[in-house]
This record gives structure tokens, C-alpha cells and sequence, in this order.
């Protein structure tokens, strides 16, 4: 365990170079958004598309601060239990079991043994409040939780503490670092996102695609490289009902060079389309000459031999 | 100085009307003082993600920042030019709620018929609407009587008291229950209070009705029921929390933030103010295809189950529609179709549209002669059909 202290970057180009270290290059106005969210020791709530790297970047903070990262994974009818904590329910069973047949059943004293500190199972949540130093904290695609949730996060995020009624408060020695990731499936309670710190993550540019894929597709050659960033960007402004992310295009790359290709063309295109959509009607409608399309316009682009 | 400025920043916001508190404008000045004033572009997104809860305001907040840091006198002007309503919210028309409160104070008494010149001249209107489609769309605004006492208290109980049409879904969330699964935390409980009894206490999965999405036809055919409707989803809207309602026409319209209005009158309309589209023709397919597009993915979450309200007389190419039928009826949970049909007591599905629709909606319910609201509880009462059972 390192217990040297953490320190935080002591300017946005300072998180920027850091993240880079880590191989995930984020523009400047998420950088300045972080910077932000770990100078104003506020959460910081990240929208937008699937595959985008809202995820990635939790990750690559938590390796960069050398923090250890604790997630949650979101999902409908998400309790405390899960979340939280539980109490050892089969140890407070023992423990009653074992004053009854030492005939001290004492209602007090055995009320505050059954409910200490001990007996506490802790999840995620909990954890990442009583660490030593400050954990990153991952609330993943909280848009997939039901809004009492939501209404649950509140005390967390805006206290750095929790309530545990037989127990009373909890409050943070070291406040996480909490990064909360939404895909936009519902709307998230104002009250919650008022106590957050807001950035829409847009998809990058070709320039900053095309470092991305550098980082990692190492494998592909640099003009097919090119082709296919370009390829996935005008994708993006069709009218698709799932617009291909980051993720997808790295994935897409390593397709296309694990089938051997050194350049698009309609066959490879076709028989990979799977990697970059997941919608059925998406992949006909591609299908369906806008491959080729797409393909002559980078060829009148003079990407494309 | 630039504590100054950025107070007078959130104000401009606030004119224009995104929420910026107090707790903002100071987590504003934090944020600034942090990133530095040396790079414009960093105080842009320092004060964007401090300002900002929603992607649509992105473009405002641009556009405002970028007047702002140039000449904010200029940018006052500007919205002070732009935003005439902005400036002054409490000057707006309160709109008329005159007839429910005048019948309220008066006494009950038999409504006048109307005399038979008149009728003829309402027939001869509603005979053009809805045999003719114009091609062009026809950008029409509603114009709702406003709401009876009776009809009130009617659509209230409505929405009270009526089953919906749709099933209640399980959830994962548990509640305490006299028989299900043992629920150990809560049984550990009861033995700290009684430790000589073992009494087994018990959860079981909450069933509760899912959120609902009404999509509502508006469109010259469906003309007379549209307000009929319209008076019950905003009895469901102010019963339910999550009840979201679409209006399509020719173009589909969200108006579930105008039904929020407590009083019906005022609710109906703004909506009738901000729907364009009434009376005008129908293009069921594209609009499905719209909400399937823009809306699915955000109001279809937590097994939600749509509510289609619309006599399928559709325009469109009928292809189009089976598609977008199919996609609605593999987003939604389940997909309850209201088909209110013309006068005719015996349904035939023989229209091409209902005929592309009905494959794809889990369960149909006609209703015949619907005049009033206490017909409307009358057909939601009854069981609903199969849709299958219609295609022979």
C-alpha cells in the first residue's frame, strides 16, 4: 500500500499530461472539468453518447492518482445492500445464539454488539468513504438506476457521508473522488446533478480520434488508420439510431487488421460491420449503398487508392 | 472585479432562462479562480461545467459567453430585445378559466342546446375536416372549450378509479409483505426486540404500473376524441408521476411539461398552443419513427408501456409504418392500442394501416361511439382483444 499523500495536478495542463501517461487523451474542456471536479473536491457528472470513453477515463484517473477505484454498476432496483452496506446477518444469528446459551441475554449490550461496527459488511459506496486516501469512485451509467437512487446518492455525494440508522453517521476521512456516467436514458433529478459538476462528453475530433488509435491499435497501419476515423466520423453525422463511439472504432480497427487489411474497401467493410453497429437497421441500411457512398467520398478525398 | 462580472454572468443566464442559483455563481467564482484567467477557452469550460446541468444549454451558454466576455452591456441589450417575456414573467396573460369557474358559482342547470343553424354550420366544418386531407400540412391551432365542472370532477375520477389498460410490472425492488421471501435483515430486527421468538418476517418483489407513454392522434379524424383524451391524460399526468405524452399529427410534439398545469383548462391550452398540427392530416409512420429515434431511448426505460391512441388511418406508405411499428413494439414493454372508431358499431380491420399495425401491438382495445367522458371509462373498462384475433 502507498501512503505517500496524494497530490493533486496544480493545473489543467498538469491532468492533461497526466492522463496522457496513462494513454487516454481527453481535450481540454473535460480536462478543465476534472481539474475542476478534484480542485472543488465536487463529483463530476459525465453525459453522453455509449463509447466515449466516460468510463475510460475513471479508470485511467484512478491508475494516474494511483488511487484505488471503487465502482458501482448501476442497475434497475439497486439497494443499499448492494450498494452500501449489509450487516453480517449470519454472525449476528451466532452471536444471539451464542448469549442465549450463556444464558446473558443483556438487551442493551447484546443490541450494541449485534450492531457495530464489525457486523458491517461494506459495499462500494461505504468503502470508498472510509478509505485513507481518497479512492476514485465510479456511480457507472447511473441513468440505469430507478430514481429513488438517485434520491440515495444525495447525502453521499453532497455530504461525503451516510447515515446507517442502527448505527448513526459515517462521515469521509479522505472525500472520494467521484465520477458519476450517465448515457442519457433518463433524465437525472436536478438535485442531484446540482451538486455535481456537469460535462458532456462529445465525440473527438478526427485529429484526437486518430491520436486515440495510434494509442491503441498500435498494430494498424497509419493510412488505414486515417481511413477508418474518417469512415467513422461521417458515419456520426448519418442519421443512425446508434452512432458508432470510440470504443467501437478502436474495436473496428483491431477487426480490420486481425482480418489483414491494409485499406477499406466495400467487402472488408461489409464483413465487419458488426464490430461497428449494433443495430440491425443500422447495419442494412449501410448495407445498402451508403458503404459505398462513404467509400467514394474518401476516395474523391483522396484517402482512398 | 471578475467576481462582479461573473454575478452579473449567472443573471444573464437566469434571464434566459437556465437555472443558475446562488450556490452556482459561488462554486462559479471558485471554479474560475482555480483554473485561472490566463486561457479564455479554460474559464469557458470551468464556468460551463459549474453552470451547465444539461447538454441542450450548451448552445445557449456559448452563445451567451461569448457576447458576454466581449461587451456585456451589448449582450443585455440583446436579451433584453430578444427576451421581452424573459424580463418580465409575472407580466404574461393569465389564460381564461372561465367556464368551469363561472358554472362553479352558478347553479346547476341543463346546457342549452344549440340552435339548429348552428349545428349545421359545426357539421358542415367537421364534414371538411375529416374527409379532406390537404396535402399541405395543416398548421392548426386548437381551440378547446374549456372545461365543464362535470367534465372535471369526471375526468379526475377517471383517472382515479378506472384500471389502466396495462399490466403492472415486477420490480426489483422488495417490500415487507406476510408471505414471500424471508427478509433476514428485518426478522434479525424483531429478534433484538423479542429474542425468545423466531418470527420469520418476509419480502416480496414490488408490483407497481410502469411509466406510461401516451402517443396521441390528433389529426382531423381523430378530432372529436382528441380532447376527450387529452382530459384524461392530464387526470393520468397529475395522478401519475411518470405518465409522458406525445402528440402527432403530422408532427410529433412532447407535451408532457404543458399537462403538468394543475388546471386542466390552463394545461389544455398551452397545449393547444404549442401543438401545430391539429386537424390536419396524419403521418403515423414517420411520426413513430420519430419518437422511435429521438424519444425511445430516453422515455421507454423501466418497462414502460405505451399507450397508442389513434384510429390508424394513416397516409403514409404502409410498409413504413409495419416498420416502425415493429420497432416501437420491440422498445416499449408493451404497446396498448385505443382505437377509437368512427360511429360504426361492427369493426372491420380492412384500412391498410390498421392493418400493418395491429401485428405489432401486444393488446387492442376499440371503443365504439365515444361521445363523452363517461364513455371513455365505459370503453376502458372493457376487457382488452387480442389484436391477432382480428386478422384472420
Amino acid at each position: 500500500m502507498n501512503t505517500a499523500p496524494q497530490i493533486l495536478p496544480d493545473s489543467v495542463d498538469a491532468l492533461v499530461a497526466l492522463l496522457g501517461a496513462e494513454n487516454y487523451l481527453c481535450d481540454r474542456r473535460l480536462a478543465t472539468a476534472l481539474f475542476l471536479s478534484l480542485t472543488l473536491k465536487r463529483p463530476l457528472f459525465l453525459e453522453g453518447e455509449p463509447g466515449v470513453g466516460k468510463t475510460e477515463l475513471a479508470k485511467s484517473l484512478a491508475r494516474a492518482m494511483d488511487a484505488p477505484l471503487l465502482r458501482v454498476q448501476c442497475y434497475e432496483g439497486l439497494d443499499v445492500a448492494q450498494t452500501t452496506y449489509e450487516w453480517n446477518i449470519a454472525r449476528q444469528m451466532i452471536e444471539i445464539r451464542l448469549a442465549e446459551a450463556a444464558h446473558d441475554v443483556d438487551h442493551d449490550r447484546l443490541a450494541r454488539q449485534l450492531y457495530s461496527r464489525e457486523m458491517l459488511i461494506e459495499r462500494p459506496l461505504l468503502q470508498a468513504l472510509t478509505q485513507d486516501r481518497s479512492p476514485v469512485l465510479l456511480i457507472d451509467e447511473l441513468d440505469r438506476a430507478d430514481e429513488p437512487f438517485d434520491a440515495y446518492l444525495l447525502e453521499v455525494l453532497g455530504e461525503n457521508q451516510i447515515t446507517i440508522p442502527e448505527l448513526g453517521v459515517i462521515r469521509a476521512g479522505a472525500p472520494p473522488i467521484t465520477l458519476i456516467t450517465s448515457n442519457r436514458t433518463r433524465e437525472v433529478h436536478d438535485a442531484l446533478k446540482r451538486r455535481c459538476l456537469y460535462h458532456w462528453v462529445e465525440f473527438p475530433s478526427v485529429e484526437r480520434e486518430l491520436q486515440i488509435l495510434r494509442l491503441k491499435a498500435p498494430g494498424a497501419p497509419e493510412r488505414l488508420a486515417r481511413q477508418v476515423v474518417e469512415f467513422v466520423q461521417r458515419m456520426r453525422t448519418l442519421d443512425l439510431f446508434k452512432a458508432p463511439g470510440v470504443a467501437e472504432t478502436i474495436d473496428w480497427t483491431n477487426a480490420l487488421v486481425a482480418l489483414n487489411a491494409i485499406r477499406l474497401d466495400p467487402a472488408s467493410v461489409s464483413d465487419t460491420l458488426g464490430v461497428l453497429l449494433k443495430h440491425q437497421d443500422d447495419i442494412v441500411r449501410m448495407s445498402h449503398g451508403e458503404t459505398g457512398k462513404l467509400l467514394d467520398e474518401l476516395r474523391a478525398r483522396a484517402l482512398l487508392d | 472585479m471578475i467576481a462582479e462580472n461573473i454575478v452579473h454572468f449567472a443573471r444573464v443566464l437566469r434571464g434566459a432562462g437556465m437555472r443558475v442559483g446562488p450556490d452556482r455563481v459561488l462554486a462559479a467564482i471558485a471554479a474560475v479562480e482555480a483554473v485561472g484567467l490566463d486561457r479564455r477557452e479554460d474559464v469557458r469550460a470551468a464556468l460551463s461545467a459549474v453552470m451547465l446541468d444539461r447538454h441542450e444549454q450548451q448552445t445557449l451558454f456559448d452563445a451567451a459567453f461569448e457576447a458576454f466576455w466581449r461587451d456585456p452591456k451589448l449582450l443585455e441589450q440583446m436579451m433584453y430585445l430578444l427576451l421581452p417575456k424573459v424580463s418580465g414573467r409575472g407580466d404574461l396573460q393569465p389564460p381564461p378559466r372561465a367556464s368551469r369557474l363561472a358554472q362553479a358559482l352558478a347553479a346547476p342547470r341543463a346546457a342549452e342546446p344549440p340552435t339548429s343553424g348552428e349545428r349545421a354550420k359545426q357539421d358542415e366544418i367537421r364534414f371538411d375536416i375529416e374527409f379532406s386531407f390537404s396535402e399541405r400540412e395543416r398548421l392548426q391551432r386548437a381551440d378547446f372549450e374549456t372545461m365543464t365542472a362535470e367534465e372535471f370532477a369526471l375526468a379526475q375520477s377517471l383517472a382515479e378509479h378506472v384500471p389502466l389498460p396495462i399490466e403492472p410490472v415486477l420490480r426489483r425492488r422488495h417490500e415487507a409483505a406476510s408471505r414471500g421471501n424471508p427478509d433476514l435483515r428485518a426478522t434479525l430486527q424483531r429478534m433484538i426486540r423479542q429474542p425468545q421468538m423466531l418470527t420469520i418476517q418476509f419480502s416480496r418483489a414490488r408490483r407497481e404500473l410502469p411509466p406510461l407513454v401516451v402517443l396521441l392522434d390528433i389529426s382531423g379524424s381523430m378530432d372529436r376524441y382528441a380532447r376527450l383524451f387529452l382530459h384524461y391524460v392530464h387526470g393520468l399526468t397529475r395522478r401519475h408521476l411518470r405518465v409522458q405524452t406525445f402528440t402527432f399529427g403530422t408532427r410529433l410534439t412532447n407535451v408532457t411539461r404543458l399537462l403538468r398545469d394543475r388546471d386542466p383548462d390552463v394545461a389544455l391550452q398551452r397545449a393547444g398552443a404549442q401543438v401545430q398540427d391539429w386537424k390536419g392530416g396524419t403521418r403515423i409512420a414517420s411520426c413513430l419513427d420519430e419518437f422511435n429515434r429521438r424519444w425511445a431511448r430516453r422515455v421507454l426505460t423501466g418497462n414502460a408501456a405505451v399507450l397508442l391512441v389513434t384510429d390508424g388511418l394513416d397516409r403514409d406508405d404502409r410498409g413504413a409504418l409495419a416498420d416502425a411499428a415493429a420497432r416501437l413494439h420491440r422498445l416499449a414493454h408493451e404497446v396498448v392500442w385505443l382505437n377509437p372508431l368512427l360511429r360504426f358499431d361492427g369493426f372491420e380491420p380492412k384500412a391498410a394501416g390498421v392493418r400493418a399495425l395491429l401485428p405489432h401491438v401486444d393488446r387492442f382495445l376499440p371503443m365504439h361511439n365515444l361521445e363523452s367522458l363517461i364513455d371513455l371509462g365505459r370503453a376502458l373498462r372493457q376487457p382488452t382483444r387480442s389484436p391477432m384475433s382480428w386478422l384472420h
